[in-house]
């Protein structure tokens, strides 16, 4: 642009760059299309500048995040079949992996903090820098950093110091005199009060007898064992060259790059601790030697590669080359072993165990099986008490154990002068407790006598059969042939098949299952010796006696439990609870109150029921409720496990108190009764019942159609005798409508007496019932159910006929009726009759069906108003 | 009966094209502008001019329901079919068919783009208002649908059934299944009403059950005699229960107390409506008498027995904003205005 006029370049104002001239025949070059013009990081992918150069937050492909579609829900779960869990996305996940390695914005790894590092670690880092700074250029310029150290300590050395410690010290209690073991090494920095080192053992028994008697001293210091992780890719112990040897040391040493690990690290520290004594200058080979340097150093050493090692070896010893890499074990061989102690006070009595213990040996637990649950059902406790002593043995015997041992008392089943006994009191004279008072003293001594004779025999009939396992399970060594014979006769007596492969008591040793395998094959063949010659040759006396006893024990112990457990029990087809219930924990209490309550207009309190109910997380969410209860999965009222068919779930029916005396008796009663009337009769209660009648119900109803409406119309109790012919006609049916809406009210449901006199053998007959449907006459049997069956095949017959010849166009006036028992029906038994409506016909008929109605329902009473209730009906 | 009956429906074709410019009409007013005005302060009146029957032509009506802002109302015939209608104009605006037996309830959404259903097939339908389609069908109850309400929202249909459960369905999920599955009934539901964040259920077996699902509670009522209708006051403070003991009680929904009584209707056998009037000055009863009956909500005194038929008074609805009363008898349904209401336009 700035190119356009050259000649007026003074009035124009131009910006930006221009464009550089074209030469002739040059084609235009290409500019670099936007989405080219790329950064892109070490590992290729797209740079953005996100943030600042630190690593803020990518934002993800094309500045979006994630996915090139941009934000992909990573947990995202269809809500058809399950809901996804909830997941709270911290910063991390938005990261890059360079952000969380070691110099991110969030390094994963834990490092030490400087209050909590420890100086000694950082002693070898101390000394390089040390070192670096001798060798410096400029040497000390480093010193200023050493002067002005900050005055900063770790936590450990400040607890230790306020526990007295002092720098330099060990910890431990402080010993009576030094012990001559820690003597220190000569290399090592001593602390403290040090002896003079360096003297014979002689001379240091003499320092021995200078120390007075009532001087301690603190422990040795350890020096803590360097724990740097190796993180180069030298040898294992390089160290590297080490440049003060190099520099300073005596150019005829030799060079060892391979030390003993940290207490080479230490001789460097000494060394270089020894050498600070020098005057800090420009040194070394090739800087020649200064004006003020006293020593003359051979400051033309030449550097050989012979001082060098040139293969991986212990040198031999005495050869006197050591310097300060010298090999640890040269240098003391007898500390490295002491070098990890007890420090503690050592009881009297006691020494430190000159053996390391064994390590203990840990055993797996037992594996489980797979279909274990870990689920512990609480049986309710009933104490046992003269009322419910019967409650208490059905309980008992719905858990499937056996009424308490009277032997194995517990406390609660101690009477009170059984309780006095125990205690020691004086039993009361009064009137007498036990039958066996009653009774003289030639009686009871008599008793005594008998019990005493059978007790004996018990015992010695136990000891006898005790004897008899013994020696049949467990073959005598020195007599095998004893305890074949029992086994063989176990397993050839027992004709089940030997299947090693579902049992196998030696999985865990291949070798010994191989062997009983082969054991169990000899003896099925009828070997005599099968034991002997699968056993393992190679093993000793003893434990080939023990092997053929466990072979023995295992074949016994299969042939059994699969012979004799295998033909009584099978495999459960279903889950063991399935006899339990969920039943609301909260239940609606009684009505009768409440009743009484409305009677007397008391709403409020009395009327009212609260319950904890739990909506469904969805539910909330889609009526924009927060969830009352975020955390439980519960839905709806709380619900609590009982036993299916426990007389609990029958406690809150105040009638339940039927005796069970009673309903043994009354075989027949349930006939002519119906449902608790003090439980809501419910509609679906009522008809659940019915359903086993419903074809006769049905055929009751449509002969009632076709007989009934010009009758109906006259009176009611020509209803009722109508009934009863018909129930004449359907003779063998004696549960009529009528009889059993009106022995609706004092029946017990199904359920209790399930509860009560539930069998596990009734299976059969139970089944049949759900066919049924919850029918009343469960004693009647499957005799019963076969002549319902037969009955109910007749009655659909004329049933289908009775509907063939139903709609009867002709008669207006029986219509009605059949429409309103029809809708009755429908509603009771699903749709199968579809309604007729007619609209005129409706409204002609409606002013005196509803009279009509109304007769019917006093009739039928509750049931039957409920149903039409429901109905909006046919105006 | 017939004398208001000018419009009837299968007309053929102007007709339909009026319809369903009625329909367009009807899915544009969301949510605002209304067709009647802000009710001036002025003392209540209540529906007591017979403005319009129309016989709806799907025999008996089981119920009729006005939509969210009380425009348009539909109807719930027993011969299987829904029907959307302007009540004030009388005309048909179109017939939802798809259920297997007849419709027993039906509510519109709030935005008034779907409309629900239940019947005596079991079934629950969500439609389409527009196209009149079918857009889903809930299959679960185990009984005839008694009734079927939206939640707030339009997310969640729910239904009561006489299978004794109130069915949560939801429409935003193509779930098959229920949310939940309210079955702490021990009878037919005959009732359901929604608030936003509440379940008013009145059930056969004599007991009014509120849902919190804020707080997490069941409230459960006794009210002794079976539950025909239950519904929230419109300031949400009260809840009014007809049962078959011809009887009405307003009861305090947070305490359960008995505010009010109110008697004198005949309401022995059938399930009947009943509702508050637009401002909760009066409570609304239909009668097996033919009469719908107007108590005053405070004093509990009978205001109006208003004579509608010689039949069963079997539905009725009260307009959300208007002394406008819908009454459903026989085949038809009435549409009820004050004495001194005037036609705004031109109406049919």
């Amino acid at each position: 642009m700035a190119a356009l006029d050259g000649d007026s370049d003074e009035d124009l104002v131009s910006y930006g760059t221009g464009l550089e001239l074209l030469e002739e025949g040059e084609r235009p070059k290409k500019p670099i299309p936007l989405q080219d013009q790329t950064v892109r990081d070490e590992k290729g992918r797209y740079k953005r500048f996100h943030g600042a150069f630190s690593g803020g937050f990518s934002a993800g492909y094309f500045n979006t995040v994630g996915s090139k579609e941009g934000w992909t829900p990573s947990s995202f779960v269809s809500s058809r079949q399950n809901r996804a869990d909830k997941s709270v996305f911290g910063p991390e996940d938005f990261m890059d992996e360079e952000d969380l390695s070691e110099f991110g914005i969030a390094p994963k790894a834990i490092v030490t903090t400087d209050d909590f590092a420890s100086k000694t670690k950082d002693r070898i880092r101390e000394k390089a820098r040390q070192l670096a700074a001798a060798t410096a250029p400029i040497p000390g310029a480093t010193l200023l950093d050493d002067f002005i150290t900050p005055a900063k300590l770790s936590v450990g050395f400040e607890l230790l110091r306020k526990m007295g410690w002092k720098e330099g010290q060990g910890i431990g209690p402080r010993v009576k005199r030094r012990p001559r073991r820690q003597k220190p090494d000569p290399g090592v920095k001593i602390y403290g009060c040090a002896l003079p080192p360096g003297g014979s053992e002689g001379s240091e028994d003499e320092d021995d007898d200078y120390l007075p008697e009532n001087v301690t001293f603190a422990p040795k210091d350890v020096t803590p064992v360097d724990f740097t992780p190796k993180d180069n890719v030298h040898g294992l112990a390089y160290k590297g060259l080490d440049p003060h040897q190099a520099l300073f040391g005596t150019s005829g040493e030799h060079v060892n790059l391979f030390s003993g690990g940290p207490e080479g690290a230490n001789n460097l520290l000494g060394d270089v601790g020894v050498n600070k004594g020098r005057k800090l200058g420009i040194s070394g080979q090739a800087f020649g030697v200064g004006a003020l340097e006293e020593e003359d150093d051979d400051i033309y050493a030449t550097e050989t590669l012979s001082k060098y090692d040139t293969i991986l070896k212990d040198e031999e010893p005495g050869d006197g080359l050591y310097g300060w890499t010298a090999p640890r074990q040269y240098k003391n061989q007898k500390e490295s072993e002491k070098e990890l102690r007890y420090v503690g006070k050592i009881l009297d009595g006691f020494s430190l165990a000159s053996k390391p213990l064994s390590s203990k040996k840990i055993y797996p637990p037992p594996e489980l099986p797979r279909d274990y649950r870990p689920v512990h059902y609480f049986r309710p406790l009933v104490a046992a008490t003269s009322e419910n002593s019967h409650l208490l043995q059905v309980l008992s015997e719905s858990a499937g154990k056996p009424t308490h041992d009277p032997g194995t008392h517990s406390r609660h089943q101690l009477n009170a002068s059984k309780r006095g006994e125990l205690l020691g009191e004086t039993p009361i004279q009064g009137a007498p407790t036990s039958v066996l008072e009653f009774l003289s003293e030639k009686d009871k001594e008599r008793l005594k006598e008998m019990k005493q004779a059978t007790d004996l025999k018990a015992a010695q009939l136990k000891a006898r059969s005790l004897a008899q396992n013994a020696s049949s399970s467990r073959p005598q060594p020195s007599s095998p042939d004893v305890g074949h014979c029992s086994w063989h006769v176990a397993l050839s007596g027992g004709t089940a098949p030997v299947r090693a492969s579902n049992f196998k008591p030696f999985a865990k040793e291949p070798e010994k299952q191989k062997r009983y395998e082969e054991f169990l094959v000899n003896v099925k063949r009828g070997q005599k010796d099968a034991l002997e010659c699968c056993l393992d040759p190679t093993m000793t006396e003893w434990e080939r006696r023990r092997e053929r006893d466990e072979f023995a024990q295992a074949a016994l112990l299969y042939v059994s439990s699969h012979s004799t457990l295998s033909s009584r029990f099978t495999h459960a087809k279903m889950e063991d609870d399935s006899d339990q219930v969920e039943v609301p924990r909260d239940q609606e209490n009684d009505v009768s109150d409440k009743q009484s309550a409305v009677k007397m207009k008391l709403f409020g309190k009395l009327t009212r029921d609260t319950f904890e109910w739990h909506p469904d997380k969805l539910l909330c969410k889609r009526f924009n409720v927060p969830d009352p209860y975020p955390s439980s999965t519960l839905v709806g009222l709380p619900r609590v496990k009982r036993d299916k068919y426990s007389v609990f779930n029958f406690l809150t029916v105040p009638e339940t108190a039927s005796s069970p005396a009673t309903l043994a008796s009354s075989e027949k009663v349930p006939q002519h009764q119906g449902p608790d009337k003090s439980r809501k009769p419910s509609r679906w209660d009522t008809s659940k019942q019915e359903k086993k009648d419903d074809s006769i119900s049905e055929f009751l109803s449509l002969a009632r159609s076709k007989v009934g409406p010009p009758k109906q119309e006259s009176s009611p109790l020509v209803n009722k005798e109508e009934e009863h012919t018909v129930e004449s006609v359907s003779d063998k049916v004696n549960k009529g409508v009528d009889s059993q809406t009106e022995g609706e009210g004092s029946r017990p449901s199904m359920d209790l007496f399930k509860a009560i006199f539930a069998s596990s053998s009734d299976e059969k007959s139970s089944s049949s019932e759900d066919e049924q449907g919850d029918s009343e006459d469960d004693q009647e049997g499957t005799r019963e159910a076969d002549v319902k069956g037969s009955q109910e095949t007749d009655l659909v017959e004329t049933l289908s006929v009775a509907q063939a010849s139903e709609p009867a166009p002709q008669e207006p006036a029986p219509f009605f009726p059949i429409q309103k028992i029809q809708i009755d029906e429908r509603e009771e038994f699903g749709p199968q009759l579809p309604p007729v409506f007619c609209a005129n016909a409706r409204q002609k008929l409606e002013a005196p069906l509803k009279e009509k109605h109304k007769k019917n329902k006093e009739k039928h009473k509750t049931k039957k108003e409920h149903r039409r209730k429901k109905e909006k009906d046919l105006p | 009966m017939e004398d208001n009956n000018k419009v009837t429906p299968k007309r053929g074709f102007p007709g339909q094209k009026a319809s369903v410019q009625a329909t367009l009409r009807w899915q544009g007013r969301e949510g605002g502008a209304m067709a009647f005005p802000e009710p001036k302060p002025r003392g209540p009146e209540l529906p007591q001019k017979r403005l319009k029957t129309l016989d709806c032509g799907q025999r008996a009506v089981r119920a009729v329901r006005f939509n969210v802002d009380g425009n348009y109302c539909l109807t719930c015939g027993s011969d299987k079919t829904l029907k959307l209608w302007s009540p004030l104009r009388g005309t048909l605006l179109r017939t939802y068919s798809g259920h297997g037996y007849e419709v027993l309830d039906a509510a519109g959404s709030f935005d008034n783009s779907s409309l629900c259903s239940g019947g005596g097939d079991k079934a629950v339908v969500l439609w389409d208002v527009a196209s009149g389609q079918v857009v889903r069908k809930f299959r679960g109850h185990a009984g005839k649908v008694n009734t079927v309400q939206f939640n707030e929202e339009a997310t969640v249909i729910l239904s009561g059934s006489i299978d004794s459960t109130i069915r949560c369905w939801d429409c935003r999920s193509r779930r098959p299944e229920p949310i939940q599955k309210l079955d702490e009934a021990k009878d037919g539901i005959s009732s359901v009403k929604v608030s936003d964040h509440e379940v008013l259920a009145g059930s056969v077996d004599g007991r009014v059950r509120r849902y919190d699902l804020r707080m997490g509670h069941l409230f459960s009522d006794y009210v002794g005699s079976p539950i025909t209708c239950t519904c929230f006051s419109r300031d949400g403070q009260c809840t009014l229960v007809s049962s078959l003991d011809s009887t009405l009680r307003l009861l305090d929904k947070d305490t359960g107390e008995l505010l009010g009584e109110y008697m004198g209707h005949k309401n022995q056998e059938y399930k009947l409506d009943c509702c508050l009037s637009e401002r909760d000055t009066h409570v609304v009863s239909c009668s097996e008498d033919g009469k719908v009956f107007f108590w005053d909500l405070v004093e509990g005194a009978l205001a109006l027995a208003l004579p509608v038929g010689p039949g069963v008074v079997q539905s009725l609805a009260y307009h959300p904003t208007e002394p406008c009363l819908l009454t459903a008898m026989g085949g038809s349904i009435q549409c009820w205005r004050e004495e001194t209401y005037k036609a705004e336009d031109g109406t049919g």
